[in-house]
């Protein structure tokens, strides 16, 4: 494949609070082609949403974008440089706030955010919000945006669009605000969608229905998305490729078949086993122990190893490269796991950690029923109808 | 709402619809300038307040022909007042005369000042009916002024943050700490002693009122997905400031412009009692006020018109504020 349409390389994006340095993307590294529907998959904290907002340089104070490169279509959205005298600073290619804000956003990337309640604004009539994001971004004047305007709410499934245009938003349910909200990412026809968990706050039957309206629209409009989420049967469902996120780190990467079938991160394995899947029948699900560290003192080593079940001394020291383990006839999996590196795991003790069983029985039972509140595995299966 | 059930709705859009109308979270429309008129208009004292206004607009707005409208076509000031009954500021009659129906020792009321006359024989009637236009105008103004520096500097202070917010407002505070009256005084010393003056100098004095009130407001605002979805979009700030931050911030500080003329009124007339703002013979409630106090003994109804007019003046603005908070404020939901 050609050039990919978007590139992170090294993402760091960094909140500095009175508690200390939250580092809550890491050196993040992963790419969307042009048309594909890409996966970002973790959970809460995980740091998803914050490499999402970071690409549009949407990240507010406290947080800064520290180090990395994001290139979209040839343009660097973030491109910092260590300086001669050490210091981080913007490069000269990276755009200025005023390219960002009427070169790429709106225009080339569009954003769909999580809650469909709170992402139109109350005071103003639906048709008038899109009506003014297709004026700004697409440089047509007030009635042929309306025409668009009109055309999108048909496209994207609202009946009576005319008489609907006239209503304000608490007028829209929840799936229908989401469906407006889909609507005004896509009137200006952008090359990438980042949606930021667009169905996380709507029940299953609409979130089935905005899914299949999205692949539905993304076949006809060949648009890329980044699709953020935390639920694995969205991912099933919708997207080409996954990133599996834990911690501030991409740790896994996969083509979504490879993902589910021929898992290789430890931390993946687990997402998987704590939520139902239609393809295997199990007693119990499993859901992973513990909960995610903080990300200001994150663990040494590998940052799964304090959760992991296989995690070994070694995971302690070595922080696992992140690295191509595919063979060379089939499609890329990328992962960072110390068991894929030559690095003494196999010699190296099994850690005594509570995910690895090696606590007494009783204790690790009576914990057991607490951290089955463990968000990760939320239930995905009926997502799969 | 309009109804969602077209012959060519498909099935899974009709689900949705029916969500909009069983939807028990959400209530009738509650925003808008319909719904505001509706709540206002079932509220009695709101409207008492509002039919205040009212009145003492029109009276305004005829006193400001008289005397501003008309000479500019080379008509005499005060031509209608003339016509209908009498100048304010002709003396005609003798001097601290009581109302109609009553007598003091300067005489016996008569029908032709019904409310008396002054200490220069000039009818109170006609002159409290003037003193109309400047209190209006002076309150409207001031805060007009107040509201739209108030709001401007607030909602830049609260949507930046940061060093801008730490700069405005405490500039903001300045003003603030400083005692109100004093605040106008040297301002109306420093430029000018006139009603121009006047209303500015209470304007500014009233900006800090309105900064805080809108920043506080804008700070969680600002927080709202709808303005990240407009960052996102490619707003610009100033946009997002003007068109997202601000209509959804107004509620309060309209509320607070309303009551806020009834105080502007109140210390305009404090000023003209003190001598700052309308000179004479410009009828002005405060000045008459101030005019009155040797006589308060031997004729205090000099002193008790222009009172009873800033009173029910200041009374309506304040009925009409309250009403307009119970309609604008989401918690109150009767």
């Amino acid at each position: 494949m050609s050039e990919p349409l978007l590139t992170v390389e090294n993402l760091k994006t960094q909140f500095f609070t009175e508690e200390g340095t939250v580092r809550a993307v890491d050196g993040v590294n992963f790419e969307v082609n042009e048309g594909e529907l890409v996966g970002l998959v973790g959970e809460s904290g995980a740091g998803k949403s914050v490499a999402a907002q970071s690409i549009m340089r949407l990240v507010e104070e406290p947080g800064r974008i520290v180090d990395g490169t994001v290139t979209f279509d040839g343009k660097k959205l973030v491109d910092i440089e260590e300086t001669p005298d050490g210091r981080m600073e913007e490069s000269d290619e990276m755009l200025s706030n005023r390219e960002m804000r009427e070169q790429v956003r709106g225009r080339e990337i569009a954003i769909v955010f999580q809650d469909p309640m709170e992402s139109l604004n109350p005071v103003f009539k639906v048709g008038a919000q899109l009506r003014e994001f297709i004026e700004l971004n697409r440089g047509v004047n007030e009635s042929e945006a309306k025409t668009i305007a009109v055309d999108m709410l048909r496209e994207v499934g609202i009946p009576e669009p005319e008489a609907r245009y006239d209503d304000y938003p608490h007028e829209f349910s929840g799936g229908m605000r989401q469906r407006v909200l889909i609507a005004m990412a896509l009137a200006c026809e952008p090359r990438l969608i980042i949606a930021d968990e667009p169905t996380t706050a709507l029940d299953v039957t609409v979130e089935g229905q905005i899914l299949d309206l999205v692949s539905d629209l993304q076949e006809r409009y060949d648009t890329a998305f980044l699709w953020v989420t935390h639920d694995m049967g969205v991912v099933a469902e919708i997207c080409d490729r996954v990133n599996v996120m834990y911690l501030g780190e991409v740790i896994e990467e996969a083509e979504v078949d490879d993902l589910f079938h021929d898992t290789k991160h430890p931390y993946t394995e687990a997402l998987l086993r704590s939520m139902p899947r239609p393809d295997r029948s199990v007693e119990s699900l499993d859901p992973i122990k513990g909960v995610m560290p903080e990300a200001i003192n994150p663990p040494s080593g590998c940052r799964f190893h304090t959760r992991c079940p296989e995690a070994r001394e070694a995971c302690k020291e070595f922080h696992p490269e992140y690295q191509d383990v595919s063979d060379a006839d089939e499609a890329p999996h990328a992962v960072s796991c110390i068991k894929y590196e030559r690095v003494g795991y196999e010699d190296s003790d099994p850690l005594q950690t509570e995910a690895t069983g090696a606590f007494a029985g009783g204790l690790a039972d009576m914990r057991g029923d607490d951290d089955g509140r463990d968000p990760a595995g939320v239930p995905g299966g009926e997502a799969d109808e | 709402m309009a109804t969602t059930t077209g012959s060519d709705t498909d099935s899974r859009t009709e689900s949705d619809a029916q969500a909009v109308e069983s939807d028990p979270e959400q209530p009738a429309a509650n925003v808008g300038w319909r719904y505001t008129v509706s709540q206002v208009r079932r509220d009695p004292t709101a409207l008492a307040g509002l039919g205040i206004i009212g009145v003492a607009t029109l009276v305004a707005v005829i006193a400001f022909l008289d005397q501003t409208v008309l000479p500019m076509f080379g008509i005499e000031q005060y031509a209608i007042a003339q016509a209908v009954w009498m100048s304010p500021n002709a003396e005609v009659a003798p001097q601290l005369l009581p109302p109609a129906w009553t007598t003091n020792v300067f005489g016996e009321g008569t029908w032709a000042h019904p409310l008396g006359t002054d200490d220069r024989g000039r009818d109170i009637l006609a002159r409290v009916f003037y003193g109309t236009r400047i209190a209006i105008s002076v309150g409207v103004i001031a805060t007009t002024i107040a509201l739209v520096a108030g709001t401007v500097v607030g909602s830049v202070a609260g949507y930046y943050g940061g060093r801008i917010d730490d700069v405005l407002m405490r500039a903001v505070e300045t003003l603030y700490a400083i005692p109100f009256l004093v605040l106008v005084i040297v301002f109306m010393v420093a430029f000018g002693r006139d009603l121009t003056f006047a209303m500015i100098g209470v304007g500014i004095a009233n900006i800090p009122t309105f900064a805080r009130l809108i920043r506080s407001r804008v700070l969680s605002v600002r927080e709202e997905d709808y303005i990240e979805a407009a960052r996102a979009a490619g707003v610009r700030d100033r946009n997002i400031i003007f068109r997202h931050v601000i209509p959804n911030s107004f509620a309060p500080v309209l509320v607070q412009a309303t009551l806020q003329i009834g105080v502007a009124i109140l210390i305009v007339a404090g000023l003209s009692f003190l001598g700052f703002g309308a000179q004479p013979p410009t009828p002005s409630w405060g000045q008459m006020l101030s005019q009155s106090r040797d006589y308060m003994l031997p004729d205090p109804w000099f002193s008790i018109w222009p009172g009873l007019a800033i009173l029910i003046t200041v009374v309506g603005f304040n009925l009409l504020g309250d009403g307009l908070r119970d309609a604008l404020d989401p918690r109150i939901n009767n």
